[in-house]
């Protein structure tokens, strides 16, 4: 079995951005039966907006990121769940060498990068080093590097390959702070769907743990949780070993920034301890009622149930309205609220909302009377989002954050929870 | 800086003035002139022509810039092919940077090389290659290590003639992980385009992959789990414990690891033999799988896809977990289907009111097509979970009262389905049915209806009424509809033998007969008209004969195709529930060389794909199979034939003609040449090479080189009597005797007696004896002379345990690797 055959980065409008051809038999045409299957499909059916298809006797697949596609063509039975891994895993390279941005300006003005890149990361169309800490000691990013320095660098990388070839290819060991910090951040988001009849139907928490290690030398850090967590997974620097065999995190970290582990739970199961699941931060109670042909009354009673020292901030709440909606009278207990018609929703701004305390909105809203036969409105979902600090919805607590060094200095170490919202619904 | 600059079009002049930067001594200019040229290429320009003087290139291939040194070298792969001579002028160059002291230019050199296809550079590369395989330098090692995979796919023999396959099986043992992982990864590439064995897993290499695994990075542990599914656990202990090795594997952040290794455990636990101990394993894979659809979109469309393959291999996997595949609001179209596929699968009686509600929720959605899967799936429910069936039904009716048009007619041709799964059972929903024809504007949806008041006209007091309102269109329906009009008429006339069932009856079959064009319609309405008029009664026993009841939906993938897929989850033809051979082919792929053949001829395939192979059709009748694309030649060829060099078995094709037809730029087709046994054509000794050349009207001719499998060639009067046998073997000299030692497993021996029958090697007797049980082999060769080579084998082995013991006996002793080679095809 082999790998990628070629990647493309194509435009949306169809340009190509980006080509790279590792294997002999590549058709010419593959940009143009992209651009008429895929991106001017006018089917929108699943077969045809699916990101695994086959044309002209060669297979496609591809990745959507904001308005680019990476595109991987293979013509053997390759491993198509590896080749999408690692389309997403190159938007997050290119991120990470361009301040965050991946579009087609970013990759216009980087292509020498993004060749670069392309020559190190896959060879014969096989994925090869791909994480950023490691092609940083092999690719310098252009346009700020002094002579000076680069000189450094260059005899830096004689080294490099032994380094970013071992088995902790993430760190360089010649890393020096003055001040050793370690900064963990526990992002949370919550999924909810809730039935108009007030039942859960569907809600699971995402976690994300963040770290920011600005640590010197080559440091043993290890993270305790307050429960076993089962569906989780890791970055490639921890001991999945040891983790299976002791529960504990245990990590030699990349420097800077990076995402050590995710973790899922859902409500149902006796996790993180039995008999508690997801605290679900907001419940809502929602009631549109038709009032006659053109006219809506709306009623939504929105109730907070964390904990009451701590506050949801920029709280949204958007209620979905008919296409005909004209303008709509509110009545709040706290916040802005209008109607949107470009979104065609009701949307409903609080900036700070208390914990364990409950706001309520009602409006009368008017409908143009058309006199064509009315479509049947489908009542999507109210939607929500929000942000609470320092909360966690799963329960889940850091119990303790070792780091250890040969050197044994000393660490400040910050730790910083954040709750938001996912896809938070709530049908009526 | 921007480069983004370079992308900006072409001025007029502009041409002229990169031609000047080129040749310009200024780094930067130079730099920024080799910039714009790629940024050309890349739109698709062609820029071949602005290094004019290949010194130029070299010049800046010298350089000590790294940046402007790849910059070039990309150039160089893009246009060695069509300036042949650019490309060997940088052959010094790059042996020089092979052995540069910056392990960087070292690898860069290596890996540029093998990307330049051309014939005359290959040669060069070769002891750069060797020298690099043994660098000291891991990162050096690693790329040199994919480099023999690129030679291998321009030419396997210099590979092999090299002694580079030895060299990549021993760095499966190197210190460095990277090295390992990238040697496993040319290794199973090459394996797969080869015939021989030249990857085998045994319990050494299986150690250090599995060494190798725990340290590697993420894509390298995808290569080693991949490779390492192609390993046959010696027993359940060894299963057992590459389950527990890779088990650590699941928590990887990268989906691609996590389904590599699920697929090894589901192929390891297969050999494990406690039941309980499978289960517990099957356990530990559900939250992984529920993992896999946190990711982007396109990814969970992957992981849903195989998941489907998994709930359908191993029920009861993700039975809990049912919720986590309801569809979000905003999931893309794609994964909306794919869940709704696996709710289907995993409703069972616990979880059916859950999933119902679900459904119901979906048929009130904007989107017309997902709405009808949703009512699709509502009435797959209730065909395969009988006990929820009721509650199903309810559903259906809430929906039919609900009027949309589509979701009604969608209902309609669901619950046809149910009556025929519970026949009798739910005569209730006619009724409110009944109520909603005039919503009925598809044809499958008024066949379906026509159907059930065709089958219920006993149980419908106005069902002669109902149908005449469709008979009134009939000549313009569709021919579904009046095939289901005529038929329900009949039943009509059967069930209410009254006045007006008979005014319609004549009406549409007078119609039927004699009006339409549709020569199935006047078919049926035919034998409907004679059956009436000659015998009523049996007209009423063919009619409305009890119907059989139909089974649960048969919507899976079928058995066979799903094991083959489990065995390669996360692979294309995972996702596209298709078996891999049906969109590439293991066959060997044409040599586009003529040289390695050792004959004179055009160098290449110029865009023809040829996959053939010598094989023996159901009696006996020998043809070469093959199958041609042109892949991109760019204008139509023709004009094929097909001609084999004096080869081992005689064989000549019975017509030079391969009969195709023109084949357009992208068309392929398959074809047969028959062969036969000619003394005059065979070449002394009896090897299995052979030698193809095919001849295209607008290409040329082309070579290619593959061998005559010995299954072909055995016959189907193979057998001889067990006292020649006997005879035989003890008058052949030890000399013609060989042994090896397969890597099989036989289980039973009738069921290896029966596979080996099927490929025409007869069992002649089978004996136990303490500790092993023996069968002795016969099969005949037929040999150009028109005479048979006679082969005698013994096999021993302990059923159930790895390793057959063979023995091979034959005047003809060349032939004994083929032998095993047959014995082995067969049994595995």
């Amino acid at each position: 079995m082999d790998s990628l055959g070629a990647i493309y980065f194509i435009s949306g409008r169809g340009d190509v951005l980006i080509q790279r051809t590792y294997r002999d038999d590549i058709d010419k045409n593959i940009p143009a039966a992209f651009r008429t299957n895929v991106i001017n499909s006018k089917s929108l059916d699943s077969a045809s907006t699916a990101p695994v298809r086959q044309f002209i006797g060669s297979s496609f697949i591809h990745l959507r990121a904001g308005s680019v596609y990476l595109l991987a063509i293979t013509r053997t039975n390759s491993n198509a769940m590896m080749i999408l891994q690692f389309l997403s895993k190159v938007v997050d390279l290119i991120k990470s060498y361009c301040h965050g941005d991946f579009n087609e300006e970013v990759i216009k003005a980087n292509f020498v990068l993004i060749y670069e890149l392309l020559d190190e990361i896959l060879d014969f169309g096989y994925p090869q080093i791909s994480e950023p800490a490691v092609l940083k000691s092999l690719i310098f990013q252009k346009g700020f590097v002094l002579e000076s320095t680069k000189k450094k660098r260059e005899a830096a990388a004689q080294n490099a390959t032994l380094q970013v070839t071992g088995a902790v290819g993430w760190r360089q060991d010649s890393i020096k702070y003055k001040k050793n910090e370690v900064f963990l951040d526990a992002i949370e988001t919550v999924n909810m769907l809730m039935s108009a009849q007030g039942s859960v139907l569907r809600c699971d928490v995402q976690g994300r743990v963040v770290m920011k290690c600005f640590l010197s030398g080559m440091p043993d850090v290890k993270l305790g949780l307050n429960d076993k967590l089962e569906d989780v997974t890791f970055h490639p620097c921890v001991n999945l070993g040891r983790f299976q065999a002791e529960q504990v995190v245990s990590f030699v970290p990349p420097d800077g920034e990076f995402e050590l582990m995710k973790y899922r739970c859902t409500g149902e199961e006796p996790w993180p301890w039995p008999g508690q699941g997801i605290n679900l931060p907001f419940k809502a109670v929602v009631l549109v009622t038709e009032k006659g042909r053109t006219r809506l009354e709306v009623s939504v009673k929105l109730k907070s149930s964390f904990p009451s020292n701590l506050f949801a901030t920029n709280v949204i709440v958007l209620i979905p309205m008919p296409e005909q909606t004209a303008r709509a009278n509110f009545q709040l207990s706290t916040g802005k609220a209008k109607y949107d018609p470009k979104r065609g929703s009701l949307v409903w701004k609080i900036k700070r909302f208390a914990g364990d305390a409950e706001q309520s909105l009602s409006a009368s809203v008017e409908q143009i009377a058309t006199t064509r036969e009315k479509k049947a409105w489908s009542r999507p979902p109210m939607g929500m989002s929000f942000q609470i600090p320092m909360h966690s919805a799963s329960g889940v607590r850091v119990q303790y954050l070792k780091v250890w060094e040969k050197s044994s200095y000393k660490v400040d170490k910050w730790v910083r929870k954040l709750c938001k919202s996912g896809d938070y619904h709530t049908r009526f | 800086m921007a480069d983004g600059r370079f992308f900006s079009t072409t001025k007029k002049g502009e041409v002229a003035e990169y031609k000047n930067d080129l040749h310009s001594l200024d780094r930067k200019s130079q730099k920024n002139a080799v910039k714009r040229v790629i940024a050309a290429m890349t739109v698709g320009k062609d820029v071949s022509s602005l290094f004019p003087g290949t010194h130029n290139v070299v010049n800046c291939m010298q350089t000590e810039d790294m940046e402007l040194k790849k910059l070039v070298y990309l150039y160089l792969i893009n246009y060695a092919k069509t300036q042949p001579d650019l490309a060997i002028m940088a052959v010094n160059t790059f042996v020089k940077d092979t052995q540069d002291p910056n392990p960087l230019i070292r690898a860069l050199a290596v890996r540029t090389m093998g990307c330049i296809r051309v014939d005359k550079i290959t040669e060069y590369l070769c002891d750069p290659l060797q020298r690099c395989l043994k660098d000291e330098d891991p990162y050096v090692r690693k790329t040199a290590a994919v480099c023999v995979a690129k030679l291998y796919d321009i030419s396997a023999e210099m590979v092999e003639d090299r002694g580079f396959l030895d060299v990549l099986r021993d760095m499966v043992g190197d210190a460095n992980p990277m090295v390992v992982a990238n040697a496993v990864a040319a290794l199973a590439e090459i394996q797969a385009s080869s015939s021989g064995p030249v990857f085998v897993i045994d319990g050494a290499v299986l150690t250090k992959l599995l060494r190798a695994l725990n340290e590697c990075s993420e894509w390298g542990q995808v290569f080693i789990l991949d490779a390492l599914a192609a390993y046959t656990p010696a027993d359940s202990r060894d299963a057992e414990g590459i389950v527990e090795r890779v088990a650590a594997r699941l928590q990887h952040a990268n989906g691609a690891v996590v389904l590599s290794a699920i697929k090894l455990i589901l192929h390891a636990a297969k050999y494990i033999e406690d039941a309980g101990a499978r289960a517990a394993i099957h356990k530990k894979l559900a939250p992984p799988l529920v993992t896999l659809l946190g990711a982007e979109p396109e990814i969970q469309y992957v992981a849903l896809r195989n998941i489907d393959l998994i709930v359908q291999s191993v029920p009861g996997i993700l039975s809990h977990e049912v919720k986590v595949f309801f569809c979000k609001y905003n999931d893309p179209i794609y994964v909306k289907t794919e869940k709704l596929e696996i709710m289907i699968k995993l409703a069972d009686e616990k979880n059916i009111d859950q999933v119902l509600l679900e459904l119901r929720e979906y048929a009130s959605e904007v989107d017309v097509d997902f709405v009808r899967k949703a009512v699709r799936a509502v009435g797959r429910c209730a065909i395969s979970l009988e006990p929820a069936a009721e509650r199903c039904v309810n559903v259906l009716l809430d929906l039919i009262q609900g009027r949309v048009s589509y979701v009604v007619q969608e209902a309609v041709v669901v619950l046809r389905d149910v009556f025929r799964r519970y026949p009798g059972r739910y005569e209730r929903v006619i009724a409110p049915l009944c109520e909603c024809l005039e919503a009925l504007d598809e044809p499958e949806a008024k066949a379906a209806m026509v159907w059930i008041i065709g089958e219920y006209a006993d149980r419908i007091d106005n069902a002669d009424e109902l149908l005449e309102q469709f008979l009134e269109g009939f000549p313009e329906e569709s021919p579904g509809v009046q095939l289901a009009l005529v038929t329900a008429t009949v039943k009509l006339f059967l069930r209410k033998p009254s006045e007006k069932p008979q005014a319609l009856i004549q009406l549409v079959l007078s119609y039927a007969t004699q009006e339409t064009d549709s020569p199935d319609l006047r078919d049926r309405a035919y034998i409907y008209w004679r059956l009436l008029s000659a015998d009523p009664d049996a007209a009423r026993d063919v009619v409305l004969a009890p119907r059989p009841v139909i089974e649960a939906a048969a919507d899976g993938v079928d058995p066979a195709l799903r094991a083959e897929l489990l065995g390669e989850l996360g692979s294309l033809a995972s996702v596209l529930h298709r078996p891999a051979a049906a969109f590439t082919s293991a066959a060997r792929l044409a040599v586009r060389r003529a040289s390695q053949l050792g004959a004179g001829g055009v160098g290449a395939g110029k865009g023809l794909v040829i996959r053939g192979g010598v094989e023996r059709e159901a009696g006996g009748q020998l043809a070469y199979q093959l199958h041609l694309e042109n892949a991109g030649a760019g204008v139509p060829l023709d004009g094929f034939m097909i001609q084999l060099n004096k080869n081992g078995w005689g064989l000549v094709p019975q017509s030079q003609t391969i009969p195709v037809p023109r084949l357009a730029p992208g068309a392929s087709a398959s074809a047969r040449v028959p062969l036969v046994q000619n003394p005059a054509s065979a070449t002394p000794a009896l090897t299995p090479a052979l030698q193809v050349a095919i001849k295209v009207s607008q290409l040329g001719v082309l070579y290619l080189a593959d061998a005559v499998p010995l299954a072909a060639l055995l016959r189907e009067d193979g057998r001889t009597s067990p006292e020649a046998f006997v005879g035989e073997w003890q008058a052949l000299p030890d000399a013609a005797e060989q042994a090896r030692t397969l890597p099989l497993v036989i289980h039973a021996v009738p069921a290896a007696q029966a596979s080996l029958e099927a490929a025409r090697l007869f069992v002649m007797a089978h004996k136990s004896v303490p500790g092993a049980e023996v069968l002795y082999v016969t099969g005949a060769a037929g040999l150009p002379s028109g005479q048979r080579a006679q082969l005698l084998l013994e096999l021993r082995f302990v059923p159930g345990q790895r390793g057959v013991a063979t023995v091979f006996k034959a005047q003809e002793t060349s032939l004994a690797p083929a032998a095993f080679d047959a014995v082995a095809a067969a049994l595995s």
